[in-house]
Protein backbone atom coordinates (compact mmCIF):
# COMPACT_ATOMS: atom_id res chain seq x y z
CA UNK A 1 0.00 0.00 0.00
CA UNK A 2 1.44 3.33 -1.04
CA UNK A 3 1.50 6.10 1.61
CA UNK A 4 -1.30 7.94 -0.70
CA UNK A 5 -3.52 4.82 -0.94
CA UNK A 6 -3.20 4.60 2.76
CA UNK A 7 -4.17 8.80 3.64
CA UNK A 8 -7.08 7.66 1.52
CA UNK A 9 -7.89 4.55 3.43
CA UNK A 10 -7.45 7.28 6.58
CA UNK A 11 -10.08 9.59 4.90
CA UNK A 12 -12.25 7.01 3.70
CA UNK A 13 -12.84 5.38 7.26
CA UNK A 14 -14.13 8.81 8.84
CA UNK A 15 -15.48 10.42 5.39
CA UNK A 16 -16.84 8.91 2.14
CA UNK A 17 -14.55 10.81 -0.05
CA UNK A 18 -14.09 7.65 -2.44
CA UNK A 19 -17.93 7.19 -2.19
CA UNK A 20 -18.91 10.69 -3.62
CA UNK A 21 -16.24 10.34 -5.84
CA UNK A 22 -17.21 7.53 -7.99
CA UNK A 23 -20.70 7.78 -7.56
CA UNK A 24 -20.39 11.83 -9.28
CA UNK A 25 -17.64 11.40 -11.41
CA UNK A 26 -15.68 7.86 -11.99
CA UNK A 27 -18.76 5.79 -11.75
CA UNK A 28 -21.41 8.08 -12.74
CA UNK A 29 -22.70 7.08 -16.12
CA UNK A 30 -23.39 9.14 -18.50
CA UNK A 31 -25.09 8.42 -21.81
CA UNK A 32 -22.75 8.47 -24.57
CA UNK A 33 -24.09 10.50 -27.23
CA UNK A 34 -23.97 14.41 -25.64
CA UNK A 35 -23.32 16.47 -28.37
CA UNK A 36 -22.74 20.28 -28.45
CA UNK A 37 -25.63 21.26 -26.28
CA UNK A 38 -24.25 19.29 -23.54
CA UNK A 39 -21.41 21.43 -22.90
CA UNK A 40 -23.68 24.76 -21.19
CA UNK A 41 -24.37 22.80 -17.99
CA UNK A 42 -19.79 22.80 -17.12
CA UNK A 43 -20.09 26.25 -18.68
CA UNK A 44 -22.59 27.35 -15.69
CA UNK A 45 -20.37 26.11 -12.99
CA UNK A 46 -17.47 27.77 -14.50
CA UNK A 47 -18.89 31.02 -14.71
CA UNK A 48 -20.67 30.94 -11.31
CA UNK A 49 -17.00 30.29 -9.84
CA UNK A 50 -15.78 33.34 -11.79
CA UNK A 51 -18.39 35.39 -10.29
CA UNK A 52 -17.69 34.46 -6.95
CA UNK A 53 -13.98 34.87 -6.81
CA UNK A 54 -14.43 38.13 -9.11
CA UNK A 55 -17.12 38.98 -5.94
CA UNK A 56 -15.37 38.44 -3.34
CA UNK A 57 -11.93 40.28 -4.94
CA UNK A 58 -14.42 43.34 -6.05
CA UNK A 59 -16.01 43.48 -2.36
CA UNK A 60 -12.87 44.18 -1.12
CA UNK A 61 -12.39 47.71 -2.99
CA UNK A 62 -16.08 48.81 -3.19
CA UNK A 63 -17.49 50.77 -1.29
CA UNK A 64 -21.24 49.71 -0.74
CA UNK A 65 -22.85 53.90 0.35
CA UNK A 66 -24.87 56.60 -2.15
CA UNK A 67 -21.99 58.50 -1.25
CA UNK A 68 -18.54 56.34 -2.39
CA UNK A 69 -20.24 53.85 -4.58
CA UNK A 70 -19.77 55.21 -8.02
CA UNK A 71 -16.44 56.59 -6.99
CA UNK A 72 -15.04 53.64 -5.50
CA UNK A 73 -16.55 51.63 -9.23
CA UNK A 74 -14.25 54.57 -10.67
CA UNK A 75 -11.45 53.69 -8.07
CA UNK A 76 -11.32 50.31 -8.59
CA UNK A 77 -11.23 51.15 -12.71
CA UNK A 78 -8.66 52.78 -12.56
CA UNK A 79 -6.27 52.81 -9.10
CA UNK A 80 -6.67 49.22 -8.30
CA UNK A 81 -4.07 46.89 -9.21
CA UNK A 82 -6.19 44.37 -11.95
CA UNK A 83 -9.37 46.63 -10.99
CA UNK A 84 -10.48 46.63 -14.31
CA UNK A 85 -9.78 43.21 -15.39
CA UNK A 86 -11.79 42.10 -12.26
CA UNK A 87 -14.90 43.94 -12.55
CA UNK A 88 -15.01 43.24 -16.49
CA UNK A 89 -15.01 39.84 -15.73
CA UNK A 90 -17.30 40.33 -13.01
CA UNK A 91 -19.54 42.35 -15.57
CA UNK A 92 -19.12 40.16 -18.82
CA UNK A 93 -20.06 36.90 -16.46
CA UNK A 94 -22.99 38.67 -15.40
CA UNK A 95 -24.15 38.58 -19.55
CA UNK A 96 -22.36 34.99 -20.45
CA UNK A 97 -23.82 33.60 -17.14
CA UNK A 98 -27.31 34.01 -19.12
CA UNK A 99 -25.80 33.76 -22.38
CA UNK A 100 -24.90 29.84 -21.16
CA UNK A 101 -28.53 29.40 -19.34
CA UNK A 102 -30.55 30.54 -21.76
CA UNK A 103 -28.88 27.54 -24.16
CA UNK A 104 -28.38 25.12 -21.21
CA UNK A 105 -32.45 25.76 -20.63
CA UNK A 106 -33.30 25.74 -24.60
CA UNK A 107 -31.38 22.39 -24.38
CA UNK A 108 -33.99 21.15 -21.85
CA UNK A 109 -36.69 22.32 -24.37
CA UNK A 110 -35.61 20.31 -27.60
CA UNK A 111 -34.43 17.52 -25.88
CA UNK A 112 -37.21 16.97 -23.78
CA UNK A 113 -35.05 16.91 -20.76
CA UNK A 114 -37.68 18.32 -18.53
CA UNK A 115 -39.96 15.17 -18.58
CA UNK A 116 -40.58 12.41 -16.28
CA UNK A 117 -38.74 11.74 -14.13
CA UNK A 118 -36.59 14.84 -14.73
CA UNK A 119 -39.39 17.22 -13.47
CA UNK A 120 -37.38 18.50 -9.88
CA UNK A 121 -34.08 18.70 -12.04
CA UNK A 122 -36.43 21.36 -14.15
CA UNK A 123 -37.86 22.68 -11.11
CA UNK A 124 -34.71 23.51 -9.60
CA UNK A 125 -33.36 24.63 -12.67
CA UNK A 126 -35.87 27.42 -12.83
CA UNK A 127 -35.32 28.25 -9.02
CA UNK A 128 -31.95 29.03 -10.30
CA UNK A 129 -32.44 31.22 -13.12
CA UNK A 130 -35.11 33.22 -10.75
CA UNK A 131 -32.59 33.40 -7.92
CA UNK A 132 -29.65 34.82 -11.04
CA UNK A 133 -32.00 37.28 -12.65
CA UNK A 134 -32.57 38.70 -8.47
CA UNK A 135 -28.80 38.02 -8.28
CA UNK A 136 -28.39 39.92 -11.79
CA UNK A 137 -30.65 42.98 -10.60
CA UNK A 138 -29.56 43.64 -7.52
CA UNK A 139 -25.65 43.64 -8.92
CA UNK A 140 -26.89 46.10 -11.28
CA UNK A 141 -27.51 48.61 -8.86
CA UNK A 142 -24.73 48.51 -7.21
CA UNK A 143 -22.78 50.86 -9.74
CA UNK A 144 -24.96 53.77 -8.91
CA UNK A 145 -24.95 55.21 -11.91
CA UNK A 146 -27.58 56.48 -13.40
CA UNK A 147 -28.95 53.05 -15.49
CA UNK A 148 -28.64 51.22 -11.87
CA UNK A 149 -30.89 53.82 -10.33
CA UNK A 150 -33.83 54.21 -13.12
CA UNK A 151 -33.63 50.39 -13.63
CA UNK A 152 -33.81 49.76 -9.76
CA UNK A 153 -36.78 52.23 -9.78
CA UNK A 154 -38.70 50.33 -12.27
CA UNK A 155 -38.48 46.73 -11.09
CA UNK A 156 -38.80 47.39 -7.95
CA UNK A 157 -42.34 49.52 -8.39
CA UNK A 158 -43.43 46.56 -10.39
CA UNK A 159 -44.57 45.41 -6.67
CA UNK A 160 -46.63 48.64 -6.53
CA UNK A 161 -49.20 46.47 -8.44
CA UNK A 162 -49.99 44.34 -5.47
CA UNK A 163 -53.68 45.42 -4.31
CA UNK A 164 -53.97 47.52 -1.20
CA UNK A 165 -50.56 47.11 0.26
CA UNK A 166 -48.30 47.92 -3.03
CA UNK A 167 -47.54 51.31 -2.52
CA UNK A 168 -46.56 50.48 1.37
CA UNK A 169 -44.48 47.31 0.04
CA UNK A 170 -42.38 49.10 -2.34
CA UNK A 171 -41.63 51.96 0.56
CA UNK A 172 -40.51 48.53 2.56
CA UNK A 173 -38.36 46.78 -0.18
CA UNK A 174 -36.59 50.76 -0.97
CA UNK A 175 -36.41 51.63 3.20
CA UNK A 176 -36.97 54.65 1.91
CA UNK A 177 -39.66 57.59 -0.13
CA UNK A 178 -36.93 56.59 -2.83
CA UNK A 179 -34.55 54.87 -4.65
CA UNK A 180 -31.22 55.64 -1.70
CA UNK A 181 -28.41 54.46 0.17
CA UNK A 182 -31.15 52.65 2.39
CA UNK A 183 -31.80 50.58 -0.93
CA UNK A 184 -28.39 50.20 -1.66
CA UNK A 185 -27.09 48.87 1.20
CA UNK A 186 -29.76 46.12 1.17
CA UNK A 187 -28.96 45.23 -2.04
CA UNK A 188 -25.60 45.14 -1.48
CA UNK A 189 -26.10 42.38 1.44
CA UNK A 190 -28.72 40.58 -0.58
CA UNK A 191 -25.97 40.39 -3.49
CA UNK A 192 -22.96 39.15 -1.87
CA UNK A 193 -24.58 36.85 0.88
CA UNK A 194 -27.92 35.83 0.94
CA UNK A 195 -28.67 35.30 -2.78
CA UNK A 196 -25.48 33.49 -3.73
CA UNK A 197 -25.70 31.29 -0.27
CA UNK A 198 -29.64 30.27 -1.72
CA UNK A 199 -27.73 30.10 -5.64
CA UNK A 200 -25.51 27.51 -4.34
CA UNK A 201 -27.86 25.46 -2.46
CA UNK A 202 -29.70 25.14 -5.05
CA UNK A 203 -27.10 24.29 -7.60
CA UNK A 204 -26.32 21.56 -5.33
CA UNK A 205 -30.06 20.21 -5.23
CA UNK A 206 -30.14 20.69 -8.87
CA UNK A 207 -27.03 18.41 -9.50
CA UNK A 208 -28.19 15.98 -6.58
CA UNK A 209 -31.33 15.19 -8.40
CA UNK A 210 -29.69 14.95 -11.87
CA UNK A 211 -27.58 12.36 -10.63
CA UNK A 212 -30.41 10.43 -8.75
CA UNK A 213 -32.18 10.11 -12.56
CA UNK A 214 -29.11 10.12 -14.41
CA UNK A 215 -28.96 12.64 -17.57
CA UNK A 216 -30.88 12.60 -20.52
CA UNK A 217 -29.68 12.63 -24.18
CA UNK A 218 -30.09 13.72 -27.45
CA UNK A 219 -32.01 11.03 -28.69
CA UNK A 220 -34.59 11.20 -25.06
CA UNK A 221 -34.43 7.33 -24.48
CA UNK A 222 -33.67 6.20 -21.08
CA UNK A 223 -30.10 4.40 -20.88
CA UNK A 224 -31.10 2.78 -17.55
CA UNK A 225 -33.26 0.67 -19.13
CA UNK A 226 -30.68 -1.58 -21.33
CA UNK A 227 -27.50 -2.66 -18.29
CA UNK A 228 -24.75 -5.04 -19.12
CA UNK A 229 -24.58 -8.10 -16.01
CA UNK A 230 -22.33 -5.43 -14.08
CA UNK A 231 -25.59 -3.20 -14.13
CA UNK A 232 -23.69 -0.29 -16.22
CA UNK A 233 -26.12 0.82 -18.81
CA UNK A 234 -24.73 -0.34 -22.05
CA UNK A 235 -25.19 3.68 -23.29
CA UNK A 236 -23.43 5.15 -20.60
CA UNK A 237 -19.99 6.24 -20.06
CA UNK A 238 -18.45 7.35 -17.04
CA UNK A 239 -18.42 10.86 -16.42
CA UNK A 240 -14.73 11.22 -15.25
CA UNK A 241 -12.40 10.77 -18.02
CA UNK A 242 -14.95 11.09 -20.56
CA UNK A 243 -16.96 14.12 -20.11
CA UNK A 244 -14.49 16.00 -17.98
CA UNK A 245 -12.00 15.79 -20.92
CA UNK A 246 -14.75 16.69 -23.55
CA UNK A 247 -15.74 19.62 -21.35
CA UNK A 248 -12.81 21.55 -21.02
CA UNK A 249 -12.82 21.37 -24.72
CA UNK A 250 -16.05 23.46 -24.53
CA UNK A 251 -13.86 25.86 -21.80
CA UNK A 252 -11.09 26.41 -24.08
CA UNK A 253 -14.03 27.92 -26.69
CA UNK A 254 -15.99 29.36 -23.93
CA UNK A 255 -13.29 31.44 -22.91
CA UNK A 256 -12.00 32.15 -26.20
CA UNK A 257 -14.82 34.15 -26.58
CA UNK A 258 -14.82 35.55 -22.88
CA UNK A 259 -11.63 37.04 -22.86
CA UNK A 260 -12.15 38.52 -26.65
CA UNK A 261 -15.12 40.23 -24.82
CA UNK A 262 -13.45 41.34 -22.09
CA UNK A 263 -10.30 42.69 -23.81
CA UNK A 264 -11.69 44.03 -26.70
CA UNK A 265 -15.36 45.07 -26.09
CA UNK A 266 -15.60 44.90 -22.35
CA UNK A 267 -19.24 47.08 -22.08
CA UNK A 268 -20.45 44.81 -25.37
CA UNK A 269 -21.38 47.10 -27.23
CA UNK A 270 -23.21 48.49 -24.65
CA UNK A 271 -25.37 45.44 -23.93
CA UNK A 272 -23.39 44.58 -20.94
CA UNK A 273 -22.88 48.35 -19.97
CA UNK A 274 -25.51 50.45 -20.99
CA UNK A 275 -24.05 54.06 -21.47
CA UNK A 276 -25.90 56.05 -19.08
CA UNK A 277 -24.55 53.75 -16.43
CA UNK A 278 -21.38 55.82 -16.97
CA UNK A 279 -22.68 58.45 -15.29
CA UNK A 280 -23.47 59.09 -11.36
CA UNK A 281 -27.41 57.99 -10.36
CA UNK A 282 -29.35 61.36 -10.46
CA UNK A 283 -32.65 60.98 -8.66
CA UNK A 284 -34.10 63.72 -10.53
CA UNK A 285 -33.54 62.61 -14.22
CA UNK A 286 -34.10 59.73 -15.97
CA UNK A 287 -32.53 58.28 -18.86
CA UNK A 288 -33.72 59.48 -22.14
CA UNK A 289 -34.39 55.98 -23.13
CA UNK A 290 -34.60 53.14 -20.30
CA UNK A 291 -34.17 49.81 -20.75
CA UNK A 292 -32.72 46.74 -18.99
CA UNK A 293 -29.97 44.56 -20.00
CA UNK A 294 -30.42 42.19 -22.79
CA UNK A 295 -30.99 39.38 -21.08
CA UNK A 296 -34.24 41.06 -19.42
CA UNK A 297 -35.70 42.55 -22.07
CA UNK A 298 -37.92 39.71 -23.19
CA UNK A 299 -39.95 39.70 -20.21
CA UNK A 300 -39.38 43.33 -20.26
CA UNK A 301 -41.48 43.59 -23.30
CA UNK A 302 -43.87 41.60 -22.23
CA UNK A 303 -44.70 43.89 -19.56
CA UNK A 304 -44.89 46.70 -21.71
CA UNK A 305 -47.24 45.14 -24.52
CA UNK A 306 -50.21 45.48 -21.94
CA UNK A 307 -51.64 48.19 -21.48
CA UNK A 308 -52.66 48.49 -18.44
CA UNK A 309 -50.07 48.63 -15.01
CA UNK A 310 -51.42 45.53 -13.13
CA UNK A 311 -52.12 43.45 -16.19
CA UNK A 312 -48.88 44.02 -17.30
CA UNK A 313 -47.17 42.78 -14.43
CA UNK A 314 -49.03 39.84 -14.01
CA UNK A 315 -48.60 38.96 -17.67
CA UNK A 316 -44.72 39.63 -17.13
CA UNK A 317 -44.86 37.53 -14.29
CA UNK A 318 -47.18 34.91 -15.83
CA UNK A 319 -44.32 34.52 -18.58
CA UNK A 320 -41.56 33.49 -16.12
CA UNK A 321 -43.91 31.00 -14.31
CA UNK A 322 -45.48 29.06 -17.10
CA UNK A 323 -41.49 28.19 -17.67
CA UNK A 324 -42.45 26.20 -14.14
CA UNK A 325 -45.02 23.94 -15.57
CA UNK A 326 -43.14 23.06 -19.07
CA UNK A 327 -42.95 19.40 -17.32
CA UNK A 328 -46.27 18.87 -17.35
CA UNK A 329 -47.24 21.04 -20.04
CA UNK A 330 -45.38 18.88 -23.06
CA UNK A 331 -47.40 15.81 -23.48
CA UNK A 332 -45.77 14.30 -26.93
CA UNK A 333 -45.68 10.58 -26.35
CA UNK A 334 -41.42 11.37 -27.58
CA UNK A 335 -39.25 13.01 -25.62
CA UNK A 336 -36.13 14.85 -28.26
CA UNK A 337 -36.84 16.90 -31.06
CA UNK A 338 -35.25 14.13 -32.87
CA UNK A 339 -38.85 12.10 -33.05
CA UNK A 340 -40.94 14.59 -33.15
CA UNK A 341 -42.81 16.28 -35.93
CA UNK A 342 -42.83 19.06 -38.52
CA UNK A 343 -45.26 21.19 -36.36
CA UNK A 344 -43.55 20.80 -32.93
CA UNK A 345 -40.44 22.01 -35.08
CA UNK A 346 -42.29 24.86 -37.15
CA UNK A 347 -43.85 26.18 -33.28
CA UNK A 348 -40.36 26.04 -31.27
CA UNK A 349 -39.13 27.90 -34.22
CA UNK A 350 -41.40 30.52 -34.08
CA UNK A 351 -41.55 30.62 -30.50
CA UNK A 352 -37.58 30.94 -30.57
CA UNK A 353 -37.97 34.17 -32.90
CA UNK A 354 -40.67 35.38 -30.93
CA UNK A 355 -38.33 35.01 -27.85
CA UNK A 356 -35.10 37.02 -29.99
CA UNK A 357 -38.08 39.70 -31.11
CA UNK A 358 -38.97 40.01 -27.86
CA UNK A 359 -35.63 40.24 -26.77
CA UNK A 360 -34.90 43.24 -29.28
CA UNK A 361 -37.90 45.41 -29.07
CA UNK A 362 -37.35 45.19 -25.39
CA UNK A 363 -34.15 47.47 -26.14
CA UNK A 364 -35.89 49.92 -28.04
CA UNK A 365 -38.21 52.63 -27.11
CA UNK A 366 -41.77 52.11 -27.69
CA UNK A 367 -43.49 53.16 -30.35
CA UNK A 368 -47.24 52.36 -31.67
CA UNK A 369 -45.93 49.74 -34.20
CA UNK A 370 -43.91 48.31 -32.28
CA UNK A 371 -46.08 47.91 -29.23
CA UNK A 372 -48.53 45.78 -32.13
CA UNK A 373 -45.44 43.53 -32.84
CA UNK A 374 -44.72 43.29 -28.65
CA UNK A 375 -48.57 42.22 -28.40
CA UNK A 376 -48.07 39.70 -31.26
CA UNK A 377 -45.17 38.28 -30.04
CA UNK A 378 -46.16 38.30 -26.65
CA UNK A 379 -49.25 36.47 -27.50
CA UNK A 380 -47.58 33.49 -29.51
CA UNK A 381 -45.02 33.12 -26.08
CA UNK A 382 -48.37 32.16 -24.57
CA UNK A 383 -49.70 30.21 -27.08
CA UNK A 384 -46.90 28.39 -27.31
CA UNK A 385 -47.41 27.05 -23.99
CA UNK A 386 -51.07 26.94 -24.15
CA UNK A 387 -52.85 25.53 -25.65
CA UNK A 388 -50.15 24.49 -27.99
CA UNK A 389 -47.58 22.28 -25.85
CA UNK A 390 -50.74 20.03 -24.28
CA UNK A 391 -52.55 19.73 -27.56
CA UNK A 392 -50.07 19.26 -30.70
CA UNK A 393 -49.56 15.55 -30.21
CA UNK A 394 -52.88 15.06 -31.36
CA UNK A 395 -51.98 16.57 -34.39
CA UNK A 396 -48.15 16.16 -35.08
CA UNK A 397 -46.70 12.86 -36.53
CA UNK A 398 -43.79 11.51 -34.64
CA UNK A 399 -41.09 9.21 -35.68
CA UNK A 400 -40.25 6.03 -33.37
CA UNK A 401 -37.96 6.30 -31.10
CA UNK A 402 -35.09 3.70 -30.88
CA UNK A 403 -34.94 1.42 -28.28
CA UNK A 404 -31.21 2.75 -27.53
CA UNK A 405 -29.09 5.75 -27.95
CA UNK A 406 -27.82 6.70 -31.96
CA UNK A 407 -24.60 7.49 -33.07
CA UNK B 1 -36.44 1.18 25.42
CA UNK B 2 -39.65 -0.12 26.20
CA UNK B 3 -42.80 1.88 24.83
CA UNK B 4 -45.46 0.40 27.66
CA UNK B 5 -47.07 2.30 29.43
CA UNK B 6 -46.42 5.18 27.46
CA UNK B 7 -49.11 8.06 27.77
CA UNK B 8 -49.66 8.98 24.06
CA UNK B 9 -52.19 11.86 25.29
CA UNK B 10 -49.23 13.66 27.11
CA UNK B 11 -46.64 13.16 24.74
CA UNK B 12 -49.31 14.49 21.59
CA UNK B 13 -49.67 17.68 24.56
CA UNK B 14 -45.83 18.27 24.83
CA UNK B 15 -45.62 18.15 20.97
CA UNK B 16 -48.08 20.31 20.06
CA UNK B 17 -47.48 22.85 22.61
CA UNK B 18 -43.56 23.15 21.98
CA UNK B 19 -44.15 23.53 18.53
CA UNK B 20 -47.04 26.37 19.33
CA UNK B 21 -44.46 28.06 21.55
CA UNK B 22 -41.79 27.63 19.20
CA UNK B 23 -44.07 29.57 16.35
CA UNK B 24 -44.58 32.48 18.72
CA UNK B 25 -41.18 32.54 19.13
CA UNK B 26 -40.01 32.41 15.59
CA UNK B 27 -42.97 35.25 14.20
CA UNK B 28 -41.25 37.22 17.34
CA UNK B 29 -37.89 36.89 16.05
CA UNK B 30 -39.29 37.98 12.49
CA UNK B 31 -40.29 40.93 13.78
CA UNK B 32 -37.31 43.21 13.65
CA UNK B 33 -36.18 41.44 10.61
CA UNK B 34 -38.78 42.36 8.92
CA UNK B 35 -39.40 46.22 10.32
CA UNK B 36 -35.54 46.68 9.96
CA UNK B 37 -36.39 47.22 6.18
CA UNK B 38 -39.07 49.94 6.82
CA UNK B 39 -37.62 53.66 6.36
CA UNK B 40 -35.39 54.75 9.04
CA UNK B 41 -36.18 57.58 11.33
CA UNK B 42 -33.42 59.41 9.41
CA UNK B 43 -35.13 58.68 6.29
CA UNK B 44 -38.64 59.91 7.27
CA UNK B 45 -37.32 63.14 9.17
CA UNK B 46 -35.81 64.30 5.81
CA UNK B 47 -38.97 65.35 4.29
CA UNK B 48 -38.98 69.31 5.07
CA UNK B 49 -41.41 71.36 2.30
CA UNK B 50 -40.23 72.91 0.10
CA UNK B 51 -40.87 77.06 -1.40
CA UNK B 52 -41.22 77.77 -5.19
CA UNK B 53 -41.29 81.48 -6.03
CA UNK B 54 -43.24 81.31 -9.40
CA UNK B 55 -43.63 85.27 -9.87
CA UNK B 56 -40.92 84.85 -13.14
CA UNK B 57 -42.41 82.14 -14.44
CA UNK B 58 -43.45 82.64 -17.74
CA UNK B 59 -46.61 80.58 -19.64
CA UNK B 60 -44.91 77.43 -21.10
CA UNK B 61 -42.67 77.74 -18.81
CA UNK B 62 -41.39 75.20 -15.88
CA UNK B 63 -39.71 75.25 -12.88
CA UNK B 64 -38.19 71.53 -11.38
CA UNK B 65 -37.88 71.47 -7.69
CA UNK B 66 -37.22 68.51 -5.29
CA UNK B 67 -39.74 67.24 -2.27
CA UNK B 68 -38.39 64.20 0.08
CA UNK B 69 -36.04 62.81 -3.05
CA UNK B 70 -38.70 63.13 -5.83
CA UNK B 71 -39.06 65.67 -8.43
CA UNK B 72 -41.78 67.90 -8.53
CA UNK B 73 -42.71 70.18 -11.88
CA UNK B 74 -44.12 73.37 -11.31
CA UNK B 75 -45.58 74.71 -14.84
CA UNK B 76 -47.62 77.85 -15.54
CA UNK B 77 -50.15 77.17 -18.40
CA UNK B 78 -51.70 79.66 -20.64
CA UNK B 79 -55.44 80.87 -21.03
CA UNK B 80 -55.71 78.48 -24.12
CA UNK B 81 -53.96 75.14 -22.37
CA UNK B 82 -56.31 75.72 -19.71
CA UNK B 83 -59.55 75.94 -21.45
CA UNK B 84 -57.99 72.86 -23.43
CA UNK B 85 -58.26 70.37 -20.44
CA UNK B 86 -62.12 71.07 -20.46
CA UNK B 87 -62.40 69.32 -24.07
CA UNK B 88 -59.97 66.28 -24.21
CA UNK B 89 -61.94 64.35 -21.22
CA UNK B 90 -63.10 61.88 -23.36
CA UNK B 91 -59.45 60.83 -24.72
CA UNK B 92 -58.39 60.13 -20.78
CA UNK B 93 -58.57 57.41 -18.11
CA UNK B 94 -59.90 59.72 -15.35
CA UNK B 95 -60.49 63.13 -16.66
CA UNK B 96 -62.46 63.84 -13.45
CA UNK B 97 -59.49 63.10 -10.74
CA UNK B 98 -61.79 60.47 -9.33
CA UNK B 99 -59.34 58.41 -7.58
CA UNK B 100 -58.37 60.15 -4.59
CA UNK B 101 -55.37 58.98 -3.49
CA UNK B 102 -53.55 61.54 -6.29
CA UNK B 103 -54.01 64.40 -5.64
CA UNK B 104 -55.70 66.62 -2.63
CA UNK B 105 -59.68 67.77 -1.96
CA UNK B 106 -58.73 71.52 -2.49
CA UNK B 107 -57.77 71.08 -6.00
CA UNK B 108 -60.17 71.32 -9.15
CA UNK B 109 -61.23 67.97 -10.13
CA UNK B 110 -60.29 68.80 -14.14
CA UNK B 111 -57.29 71.25 -14.15
CA UNK B 112 -55.96 69.95 -10.85
CA UNK B 113 -54.77 72.61 -8.97
CA UNK B 114 -55.28 75.85 -6.85
CA UNK B 115 -55.06 78.37 -9.66
CA UNK B 116 -56.09 77.55 -13.08
CA UNK B 117 -52.55 78.55 -14.63
CA UNK B 118 -49.87 77.67 -11.87
CA UNK B 119 -50.00 73.31 -11.97
CA UNK B 120 -48.34 71.31 -9.34
CA UNK B 121 -47.52 67.85 -9.85
CA UNK B 122 -45.16 65.15 -8.43
CA UNK B 123 -42.87 64.33 -11.32
CA UNK B 124 -42.95 60.42 -11.38
CA UNK B 125 -44.59 58.05 -13.46
CA UNK B 126 -47.28 56.21 -11.99
CA UNK B 127 -46.26 53.31 -13.83
CA UNK B 128 -43.35 52.15 -13.04
CA UNK B 129 -41.81 55.76 -11.38
CA UNK B 130 -39.35 57.02 -14.54
CA UNK B 131 -39.45 60.99 -14.85
CA UNK B 132 -41.94 61.99 -17.81
CA UNK B 133 -40.50 64.59 -20.01
CA UNK B 134 -42.55 67.94 -20.66
CA UNK B 135 -43.54 67.77 -24.54
CA UNK B 136 -44.93 70.41 -26.77
CA UNK B 137 -47.02 67.92 -28.02
CA UNK B 138 -47.82 64.87 -26.81
CA UNK B 139 -50.49 63.76 -29.27
CA UNK B 140 -52.17 66.35 -31.89
CA UNK B 141 -55.51 66.00 -30.00
CA UNK B 142 -53.83 66.35 -26.86
CA UNK B 143 -51.31 69.71 -27.26
CA UNK B 144 -49.01 69.80 -24.56
CA UNK B 145 -48.13 67.68 -21.77
CA UNK B 146 -45.84 65.16 -20.23
CA UNK B 147 -44.26 61.62 -21.75
CA UNK B 148 -42.74 58.84 -20.13
CA UNK B 149 -39.58 57.19 -21.75
CA UNK B 150 -39.39 54.28 -20.04
CA UNK B 151 -42.62 52.92 -21.51
CA UNK B 152 -44.51 55.28 -23.57
CA UNK B 153 -47.39 56.49 -20.69
CA UNK B 154 -48.23 59.82 -21.76
CA UNK B 155 -50.11 62.38 -19.45
CA UNK B 156 -52.13 65.83 -20.41
CA UNK B 157 -51.00 69.09 -18.93
CA UNK B 158 -53.06 68.72 -15.98
CA UNK B 159 -51.12 65.29 -15.34
CA UNK B 160 -53.87 63.32 -16.03
CA UNK B 161 -53.24 59.90 -17.72
CA UNK B 162 -54.14 58.93 -21.86
CA UNK B 163 -56.06 56.41 -22.31
CA UNK B 164 -53.96 53.22 -24.24
CA UNK B 165 -51.23 53.89 -22.05
CA UNK B 166 -49.49 51.56 -19.88
CA UNK B 167 -49.90 53.97 -16.43
CA UNK B 168 -53.77 53.28 -14.79
CA UNK B 169 -53.56 56.86 -12.57
CA UNK B 170 -53.22 60.63 -13.08
CA UNK B 171 -49.87 62.39 -11.82
CA UNK B 172 -49.93 62.56 -8.39
CA UNK B 173 -50.40 66.46 -7.33
CA UNK B 174 -48.60 66.89 -4.02
CA UNK B 175 -49.66 68.91 -0.98
CA UNK B 176 -49.05 72.53 -1.49
CA UNK B 177 -50.31 75.96 -0.86
CA UNK B 178 -49.82 79.45 -1.74
CA UNK B 179 -47.55 81.56 0.97
CA UNK B 180 -48.77 85.00 -0.96
CA UNK B 181 -49.77 85.30 -4.44
CA UNK B 182 -46.25 84.52 -6.30
CA UNK B 183 -44.60 81.65 -3.40
CA UNK B 184 -45.76 78.24 -3.47
CA UNK B 185 -44.99 75.72 -0.22
CA UNK B 186 -44.66 72.34 -1.56
CA UNK B 187 -45.45 69.71 1.40
CA UNK B 188 -47.69 71.58 3.52
CA UNK B 189 -51.80 71.27 2.53
CA UNK B 190 -53.69 74.48 2.16
CA UNK B 191 -54.56 76.61 4.70
CA UNK B 192 -51.59 74.60 7.09
CA UNK B 193 -49.19 77.15 6.67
Amino acid sequence: MTRTQQLIGWIDDRFPLTKVWNEHLAEYYAPKNFNFWYFFGSLALLVLVNQLLTGIWLTMHYNPSAEGAYESVEYIMRDVPYGWLLRYMHSTGASAFFIVVYLHMFRGMIYGSYRKPRELVWLFGMVIFVLLMAEAFMGYLLPWGNMSYWGAQVIINLFSAVPVYGDELVTWIRGDFLISGATLNRFFALHVVALPIALLLMVFLHIVALHAVGSNNPDGVEIKKLKDDKGIPLDGIPFHPYYTVKDIVGVAGFLFFFCMIIFFFPDGGGFFLEPPNFTPANNLKTPEHIAPVWYFTPFYSVLRAVPDKDLGVVAMGLSLVILFFLPWLDRSPVKSIRYKGPIFKLALALFVISFFILGYLGMKAPTPGRTVMAQITTAYYFFFFFPFLPFYHKFDKTKPVPERVTD
Amino acid sequence: MSNDGVDNGRRRFLLWSTSAVGAVGAVGIAVPFVKSWSPSARAQAAGAPVEVDVSKLKPGQAIKTEWRGKPIFVIRRSAADVSNLEKIGSLLKDPESSNPAQQPTYVDKVKRSIKDDVMVVVGICTHLGCVPQQKEQVEPAIGGGFFCPCHGSKFDLAGRVLAGVPASDNLEVPPYTYLSDSVILIGVDKGAA
